[in-house]
């Protein structure tokens, strides 16, 4: 039986990895959040990362996030020129670990995604990526470089 | 009316594989219906138990969320892009 977690490994460049963080740190003291897309190979993301888009928090909070549906859009349409497809969602934990909240597991819309967490907790950003399916969290490994 | 739904990753697995598809109708409701009627795995991915747009779905039609035009009444025309985004959210 196929594992419904088993997640590629997701490989950024440092110029992606670095438009991450900026973007997280430009929406402190919001959390930030953005969309990952990349291609596909038999109805699954390869892992590899083909473009990032920094996106508006609609909820302009510390505490959620909702992706601007118009940024969304955007990003579909823009990775479907590329041949890609979203493949995962970033945002910012302004307060707390880079491990998926509560929150984030019951909103969780597509296993097939990584989800992107970056902790501004401390002063050293910390970034780690899941897969979450039916509530179960699997750390996904991300290679920068 | 014929127009062209381009659907979210979830919702291919519902239509072989397909990122758009082509349905319908005169209204979104009226594409949704042909929609469900070709693909019935989407039944419960697009509309909620009160028959309104399901909360976890936004829909542009073109440039334009239905939301703020005529929800599932909004009216299609031939040609018209209809895209299903999932709503991405989370804390």
């Amino acid at each position: 039986m196929p594992d419904a977690l088993a997640t590629p490994t997701l490989r950024m460049t440092h110029a992606q990895y670095d438009t991450v963080l900026a973007h997280c740190f430009d929406g402190f003291p919001d959390e930030a959040c953005g969309l990952l897309a990349g291609p596909f190979a038999d109805g699954a993301p390869t892992g590899e990362v083909g473009q990032v888009y920094p996106c508006r928090n609609a909820d302009a909070s510390a505490r959620t996030y909702t992706v601007d549906s118009k940024d969304l859009l955007a990003a579909m349409r823009d990775a479907d020129d590329h041949g890609h497809d979203i493949i995962g969602v970033w945002h910012s934990h302004t307060h707390t670990d880079a491990y998926p909240s509560a929150t984030d597991v019951r909103q969780a819309v597509d296993p097939a995604w990584c989800y992107v967490i970056v902790s501004l907790k401390t002063g050293e950003p910390v970034l780690r990526g899941y897969s979450i399916h039916d509530g179960a969290i699997r750390e996904c490994a991300v290679q920068v470089g | 009316m014929s127009v062209e739904v381009r659907l979210p990753t979830l919702l291919r697995a519902h239509a072989d594989g397909a990122s758009s598809v082509s349905a319908e109708g005169a209204t979104v409701g009226e594409v949704f219906a042909d929609l469900v009627a070709k693909y019935p795995g989407m039944a419960g991915n697009l509309i909620d138990d009160n028959g309104g747009l399901h909360k976890f779905v936004n829909v542009y039609r073109n440039d334009d969320d239905i939301r703020y035009l005529e929800q599932l009444d909004t009216k299609v025309s031939d040609g018209d892009e209809l895209s299903i985004l999932p709503a991405v959210a989370g804390g």
